[in-house]
């Protein structure tokens, strides 16, 4: 009996989109390093569609498993279907977490918000502040699911 | 290569261990209690046992009772020393802030209770100072339990100071020797020790064994009522092939304990040159006095779960003081109690090794370790940070 599933430590072993995009187009970080949780996402976004994503995880093995696969999962996506990511969808697609780890699909759905809300902030593109985690907030990141 | 190096969560069972333990399965099934021969036989084991366990530490072997383990041992310390100072109308305590929970936690029961609980502070080096304890000492300071050495950065407490200190006061002293049995030499009576603790898991015996130590006239509560098994104290019918084992791996332990400290200290001391080469990391607890195989650092940057989860990859067995691998969200409180920031405490490693470890285990960790720590890094955007100067660095 292995603390994770085969998927979450195929992501945490081989991570996929690991790394930073210099001319991101929207960036988002979330987590706090207090409760030893950070995630930092960066999108590169054409005709309203996420065309690269790369991440980098401070984290446990969920964290970087949860990150991994959540860019698999949101690239090629429109923002609006990105922004419709749930953590639910990230833990049924590693095949399960913890239920201590939960929080680490939060992040990484966080993680793919904020990223959205800074492309939009920057371009200064009218969105429904109320669908985006507040920014500041270690309530989220230690938020037990 | 398999390299388990978490002797301090638990450890492989001797063969000497296993051999008392399968012989009296085999052998010796009868109960300590029953009056006929077979039960007297196991009897005589139980004594046997309770003569080597007491002669490990200069104590009297009806000094000595059986538990399950180090838990029930500190338990049962703590509460028979509250209950005694209280009869006497002193209810007031003294410990550290980064006692095992097995103390901490017994103590948090005794303070809904009523009683008084002061957690002195431990210094950045991992240690109490008897003149702590010393200055802390009341009137109606009934027990002080200071464990002998920490069982997550090893650093290993003046104990015979402190022991010294609570005797000239009057005080009953105990110590939660889990990780110190069978591994550095224990007096009870130069050091001043009322009441121990151990457990035969951590010295290459079974687990679900321990023992405790009470000096002569200090009147146990029973945490289990039952039978008049252990004089009354602990109910239950003796678990005799595990107390035999738990006999035989300290004798066998203390007897080695010279050539294994030597042995051990240099593994360690080779372990900690070669891991402090590695950027922004650093040593938890004073080096010295420090248990001949533990090792402890934090590494900026990263998280302790993923780094532990890549040396299994690799074979080697560790443990960290991240909140991840607690199950909690907050890491180590050792950690904490030595002034580490959550976020450093986050990325702890701890590589706790033995006698049975050689000097290649210990050449392929310090192989391993480094790529793993630096590919870790690069992708934490907190190493990022640090790099960059946008946070700085602690380590």
């Amino acid at each position: 009996m292995a603390l994770y599933t085969e998927t979450v430590m195929d992501h945490f072993m081989h991570p996929r989109n690991v790394g930073e995009i210099a001319d991101a187009d929207g960036v988002g970080e979330v987590g706090n390093a207090k409760c030893g949780d950070i995630m930092k996402m960066y999108l590169k976004i054409q005709d309203n569609k996420i065309e690269d994503v790369k991440f980098e995880t401070f984290g446990c093995g969920s964290a970087i498993a949860s990150s991994s696969i959540a860019t698999e999962m949101i690239k090629g996506r429109t923002l609006e279907d990105a922004l419709a990511l749930t953590n639910q969808e990230v833990v049924d697609a590693l095949g399960g977490l913890p239920a201590h780890k939960l929080h680490c699909s939060v992040l990484a759905e966080e993680a793919v918000k904020s990223a959205i809300q800074d492309y939009y902030e920057k371009n200064h593109i009218e969105y429904d502040h109320s669908k985006f985690p507040k920014k500041e907030d270690c309530e989220s990141c230690c938020r037990m699911v | 290569m398999q390299v388990y190096a978490d002797n301090a969560a638990t450890t492989r069972m001797h063969q000497t261990a296993i051999d008392a333990m399968t012989y009296h399965l085999n052998n010796t099934f009868g109960n300590p209690s029953s009056l006929y021969t077979i039960g007297q036989q196991a009897k005589e084991v139980l004594e046997t046992a309770r003569a080597n366990m007491a002669a490990c530490f200069g104590a009297q072997p009806r000094e000595i009772y059986f538990t399950s383990g180090g838990s029930e041992a500190d338990n049962q310390a703590i509460t028979s020393a509250a209950y005694l100072g209280a009869r006497k109308g002193k209810k007031h305590i003294i410990s550290t802030t980064f006692e095992h929970h097995a103390v901490l936690h017994t103590l948090k029961r005794l303070e809904k209770q009523g009683f008084e609980v002061t957690l002195l502070d431990v210094h950045e080096d991992g240690l109490v100072s008897a003149q702590q304890v010393a200055d802390a000492i009341r009137d109606d300071t009934c027990l002080v339990t200071i464990m002998f050495a920490n069982n997550e950065i090893g650093t290993i407490q003046p104990i015979e100071a402190i022991g010294a200190v609570c005797h000239a006061r009057g005080v009953l002293f105990h110590t939660d020797a889990v990780q110190a049995a069978g591994h550095v030499k224990i007096d009870v009576n130069a050091m001043h020790i009322d009441m121990l603790s151990l457990s035969a898991h951590k010295f290459h015996g079974p687990k679900g064994v321990g023992m405790l130590y009470a000096r002569r006239g200090i009147i146990l509560t029973n945490l289990i009522e039952g039978g008049a098994q252990e004089r009354g104290k602990r109910g239950g019918t003796e678990n005799v092939p595990g107390i035999a084992a738990m006999a035989a791996a300290l004798k066998e332990a203390c007897a080695n304990m010279d050539a294994n400290t030597k042995k051990v200290t240099a593994l360690r001391d080779k372990l900690i040159d070669g891991i402090s080469k590695i950027p922004h990391c650093a040593l938890n607890g004073a080096r010295e006095p420090r248990l001949p195989g533990n090792v402890n650092f934090c590494f900026e940057g990263i998280e302790g779960e993923s780094l532990l989860l890549l040396l299994d990859a690799k074979g080697i067995s560790a443990s960290s003081g991240s909140a991840c691998t607690s199950g909690s969200l907050d890491p180590s409180h050792v950690l904490l109690a030595i002034g580490r920031p959550h976020e450093v405490a986050h990325g702890s490693l701890r590589l706790t090794i033995c006698e049975d470890n050689t000097e290649e285990e210990i050449d392929y960790i310090l192989a391993e370790l480094p790529p793993i720590v630096e590919y870790l890094r690069n992708m934490s955007p907190v190493w990022k940070d640090l790099m960059s100067g946008k946070r700085q660095f602690t380590l």
